[in-house]
């Protein structure tokens, strides 16, 4: 097997060269991932951070090999990674443990699937349960654990079958925020201590902090289509401490490399035209005024903190306030516009007004505004517009006219009769 | 109280497809082929002796039960094999559903006297209604298992897969550590239905005798009858007493340990409240030798059939690709499905001209016979409507009634109606309109416990808030009903109602033809066309009733109750 060593001498591990995955074909093709080119080298903690929907569960899948690439090449070792990758593994953000075996058995089935005979299988279950700190609990099932302690199951289990690359998929964002920092603690300090046998650990997040907490590099991906936006170091010696400048400034620039996409009017309507962002219009007016309680302006890590949103559920609201004109992304922050304090400070029914002018300047939902102008009754079933919409956005079709619909509906422009699914005009 | 709706399950697809004419198609072909046989049918059947001493309750026991234990594992063995091959076919469960969805709504006891007839026209008689009685069981039983492991198979959680393909488990060790726990559940739910509904078959198989032609089988069914016709009081007390005794048993030591067993198959990561719980599972589970015997046997045994099935199952399990995509049907299997499409073709051809030959007068009469069993059906449903519908909202809002009601109604809902038939036509056959009161009667009985138990789990799941905000308003007890309660009870009622209309039908077949002191007594229904044509040997009109019969019952579930259903689960469902 040829092994290409770098500068640092290290040896690439993984390498995914123009890879894309689409779904579909035709006009109703989705494109999950493309043209990611990506380098893993042994010794790395590399995470892959973006909001969801970038696809980067889809590449971890690609890594491991439970999906295969639509094109370009991984890979591992310099050999085509073809079937499920035999020195990969995942952690799970649901931690996938089956819940009618034990905790020891929950460990012991990944070995038994190497056809490890049941003597040893035991002992090394044992010893990694106790690695981890279950130490008397190898009798529990699933559900008599808290869900820390469920991910330590995920890790020992994953950790059984020595894996050269350790794939984590969001392990610690469904935890609470003591147990997912102890957790981080705990194997932060297995791998820096050379506790696994792992040689590298490739981890999936939408936190950044905890992102540039444990990882080397931090590579940030955007979606429609997923894609690796930029690539930051971080060149921090560990322990790091998250109130240090040095990891703040790391932080801000990763911020700013994930949200610092403004664009010019224009082209954010015509993105529009094809996907409206998930977020409801109600959580614009919060949005504003919060805006306008800071002074015009926030700092884009602390708004999530403030409005306790995480990046997944702010990055909507933000893009459908930058849509209607509310508010401007700038380096980090978020500038209030003229509009949305006018917003912030109007009564509802000025708020509707003028929600109103502006979503309309929206194609999709000018488009629908239109066409049941145009129709005699001013009604039209629900799946007509669904029909156009899937060969525009295939399988979103469904989820963006029940957004095109919930924005109507707030903005008082159309209405939807849910008993005979069809949307019209309020005379 | 569980929430549990016993029903089957309705895909939402159109009413009639071009694949439910082909599905109807192949059972007239199969109807026809055995109608073909029964020409060759002996005349005349005479049935075994049936003794009523008490003495011979236990051998007569035993037999009832091993029919019904051979045709549930061969219902469980067809589920697993059948639901494990179509969610690997994504082109079988455009056949597999279909085909389901008109055999869960086909009334099967109406295909008893067509199996009999030609089963016994190739093989000795008292093999041929063994055969047939099995068969009848295991049709009855056997859908709604292999849709429910279909299901299970189908709906997979995406993470336990991944994790079983990233661990990569071979086939066997899948089956045994996702696929078969993840189905547990709901096969053993479907087969507690199933062996329940199997019952009120294999009474009607055991009893089942036409005319000359007398297919009874030794068993506790027929031990009833020829008791109740003898007027043996104390030997029909003897007889329900057993049934329901082995009932309960089977329940005590089978089916309540297998439901505690089966909790930890519970996918939910919380710990429920209310967790089903078994004496015998518990004390099994204390026993020091079952202990011993789990871990020095059983524990090797299983590490070994392991290691040797995880070898063979590599060669014939096929492996679902991780992204959870079935596979397309091979060649060979599109070719079969021709061949059977062909045979379907010509033998409903075939049936087709037989039919032409029945007389018109034997049409009116089948007209005439469907109308009234109709008339029957929905009478038996509106009176089981009347009364369960009040003492089931009793039950399902009053937890103190429920606590004393509710193991009274189980023991009695867990006789089957068909086990008590005969002692009803002792008791009506003297009477005018005697016979049509007792069918009716039957029909009452088989139809009406699924109604109450649907409308018991309907109206407990009626949220507490919503029950206290009526209170509040301080709504009158019309509104009441009318805002609150029955809209609430719709989607469990129409449930309820699908399953008892069909067996409804299915009860006609016993239910308006007796024989009683060596007479026949008869109604007018379809029940008793179709008697009386197996009796005669009239086959094309046999084909004829029992096809009409099939198409009926099809057609109004597909145009009245599934609609009902959508309507039901679209504007009514409270969850």
């Amino acid at each position: 097997m040829p092994m290409t060593p770098t500068a640092s001498g290290a040896t690439d591990l993984l390498v995914l060269n123009e890879v894309s995955r689409s779904y579909g074909s035709g006009p109703q093709a989705y494109v999950a991932v493309r043209g990611v080119n990506l380098t893993v080298r042994e010794g790395e903690f590399v995470s892959l951070l973006g909001p969801s929907g970038c696809g980067k569960s889809t590449l971890l899948r690609i890594v491991t090999g439970l999906n295969r690439a639509t094109s370009g090449t991984v890979l591992y070792r310099g050999a085509p990674v073809l079937d499920v990758n035999p020195h990969a593994t995942i952690v799970f953000q649901t931690f996938a443990l089956y819940p009618w075996l034990t905790v020891e058995e929950n460990v012991e089935v990944a070995l038994k699937a190497r056809g490890v005979p049941a003597r040893e299988r035991r002992e090394r279950a044992l010893k990694l349960i106790d690695t981890v700190g279950l130490d008397g609990f190898e009798s529990a099932y699933p559900r008599e654990l808290s869900g820390g302690m469920r991910q330590k199951v995920g890790f020992a289990r994953a950790m059984a079958v020595e894996p050269e690359l350790l794939c984590l998929d969001e392990p610690f964002s469904v935890l609470d925020v003591l147990s997912a920092e102890a957790l981080r603690g705990e194997l932060l300090e297995l791998w820096l201590n050379k506790a696994l046998s792992t040689r590298a650990i490739l981890l999936v997040t939408h936190n950044i902090e905890e992102a540039v907490l444990l990882s080397d590099r931090v590579v940030v991906m955007a979606k429609n289509p997923g894609r690796v936006l930029a690539e930051i170091a971080v060149p921090l010696r560990h322990p790091r401490k998250r109130q240090d400048t040095a990891f703040q400034a790391i932080v801000e620039s990763v911020y700013a490399a994930v949200a610092g996409r403004t664009r010019p009017e224009a082209e954010t309507l015509a993105q529009a035209a094809r996907k409206l962002p998930k977020a409801r219009l109600n959580a614009l007016a919060g949005l504003a005024e919060k805006l306008v309680a800071d002074g015009g302006h926030a700092d884009f890590p602390r708004l999530g903190t403030d409005l306790a949103l995480e990046l997944d559920d702010l990055l909507p609201i933000v893009e459908a306030g930058e849509l209607v004109g509310f508010c401007q992304v700038q380096e980090g922050d978020l500038l209030i516009t003229p509009l949305g304090r006018a917003y912030a400070e109007a009564s509802i029914l000025t708020r509707k007004e003028i929600a109103a002018g502006r979503i309309l300047r929206v194609p999709m939902i000018r488009w629908i505004y239109e066409t049941l102008q145009r129709d005699e009754d001013r009604r039209v079933d629900r799946d007509f517009f669904l029909d156009k919409l899937r060969e525009e956005v295939g399988d979103f079709a469904e989820e963006q006219l029940d957004l095109a619909i919930s924005w109507g509906r707030f903005a008082e422009l159309f209405a939807y009769d849910s008993d005979t699914d069809e949307l019209f005009l309020e005379s | 109280m569980r929430r549990f709706r016993f029903g089957p399950v309705l895909p939402r697809r159109p009413p009639f497809t071009a694949g439910d004419g082909l599905i109807l198609l192949g059972l007239a072909a199969l109807l026809y082929a055995g109608v073909r046989l029964a020409f060759a049918a002996p005349q005349s059947i005479s049935g075994p002796a049936i003794s009523t001493s008490p003495a011979a309750l236990p051998w007569y026991a035993l037999l009832s039960i091993g029919r019904m234990t051979v045709a549930y594992l061969l219902s469980l063995l067809f589920s697993l094999a059948y639901g494990y091959a179509a969610a690997r076919h994504r082109a079988a469960d455009r056949v597999l559903l279909p085909l389901l969805d008109v055999l869960q709504s086909v009334p099967l006891l109406s295909f008893l006297p067509v199996v009999l007839l030609g089963l016994s026209s190739v093989m000795p008689v008292a093999v041929a209604a063994e055969l047939a009685a099995i068969v009848l069981i295991f049709t009855s039983q056997a859908w709604n298992m292999t849709f429910s492991f279909y299901q299970s198979m189908t709906t997979l959680p995406g993470d336990l897969r991944e994790a079983a393909a990233v661990f990569r488990f071979d086939p066997w060790l899948r089956l045994r550590t996702l696929e078969l726990p993840f189905a547990a559940v709901g096969l053993i739910w479907n087969s507690m239905m199933s062996w329940a509904g199997g019952w009120f078959f294999l009474m009607a198989a055991e009893i089942y005798n036409v005319g000359a032609r007398d297919f009874r089988l030794p068993g506790l069914g027929s031990y009833l009858q020829v008791a109740a016709n003898a007027g043996d009081l104390r030997a029909v007390l003897l007889g329900v007493g057993t049934l329901m005794f082995i009932i309960a048993l089977l329940d005590q030591i089978v089916w309540r340990p297998l439901l505690a067993w089966a909790d930890k198959f519970k996918l939910e990561m919380v710990e429920g409240d209310e967790r089903p719980s078994s004496w015998f599972l518990e004390a099994l589970s204390r026993s020091w030798l079952i202990q011993r015997l789990g871990e020095r046997l059983l524990s090797p045994m299983a590490e070994r059939l392991d290691v040797r099935l995880r070898r063979r199952a590599r060669r014939v399990l096929p492996a679902l690709d991780s992204s959870g995509e079935a596979r397309r049907l091979s060649p060979v299997a599109i070719g079969a499905l021709c061949i059977v499409a062909l045979a379907a073709g010509y033998g409903g051809w075939k049936s087709i001209k037989m039919l032409m030959l029945l007389p018109a007068a034997d049409w009116g009469r089948l007209g005439l016979g469907l109308l009234a069993t109709f008339a029957r059906v929905s009478v038996a449903l509106a009176l089981a409507l009347l009364w369960t519908i009040p003492v089931g909202v009793l039950i399902g809002t009053h937890r103190r009634v429920a606590a004393i009601l509710q193991p009274v109604v189980q023991i009695v809902a867990s006789v089957p109606a068909t086990a008590i038939f005969p002692v009803l036509v002792v008791a009506f056959v003297k009477i005018p309109w005697g016979v049509n009161m007792a069918a009716t009667l039957l029909m009452l009985m088989g139809t009406q416990w699924y109604l109450l138990f649907n409308i018991i789990a309907g109206s407990s799941a009626i949220p507490l808030d919503l029950r206290y905000t009526t209170d509040l308003l301080r709504v009158s007890s019309i509104d009441r009903w009318r805002t609150l309660i029955l809209p609430a009870l719709l989607p469990y009622l129409v449930t309820g109602a699908i399953i008892a209309s069909g067996g409804a039908w299915n009860a006609s077949i016993v239910a308006e033809h007796v024989s009683y002191g060596g007479e026949v007594y008869s109604t007018t229904g379809v029940g008793a066309v179709i008697a009386e044509a197996t009796g005669r040997g009239n086959y094309p009109l046999l084909l004829a009733a029992t096809l009409a019969l099939v198409v009926t019952v099809v057609t109004i579930n597909r145009t009245f109750w599934r609609r009902l259903y959508r309507l039901a689960e679209v504007r009514y469902r409270l969850d």
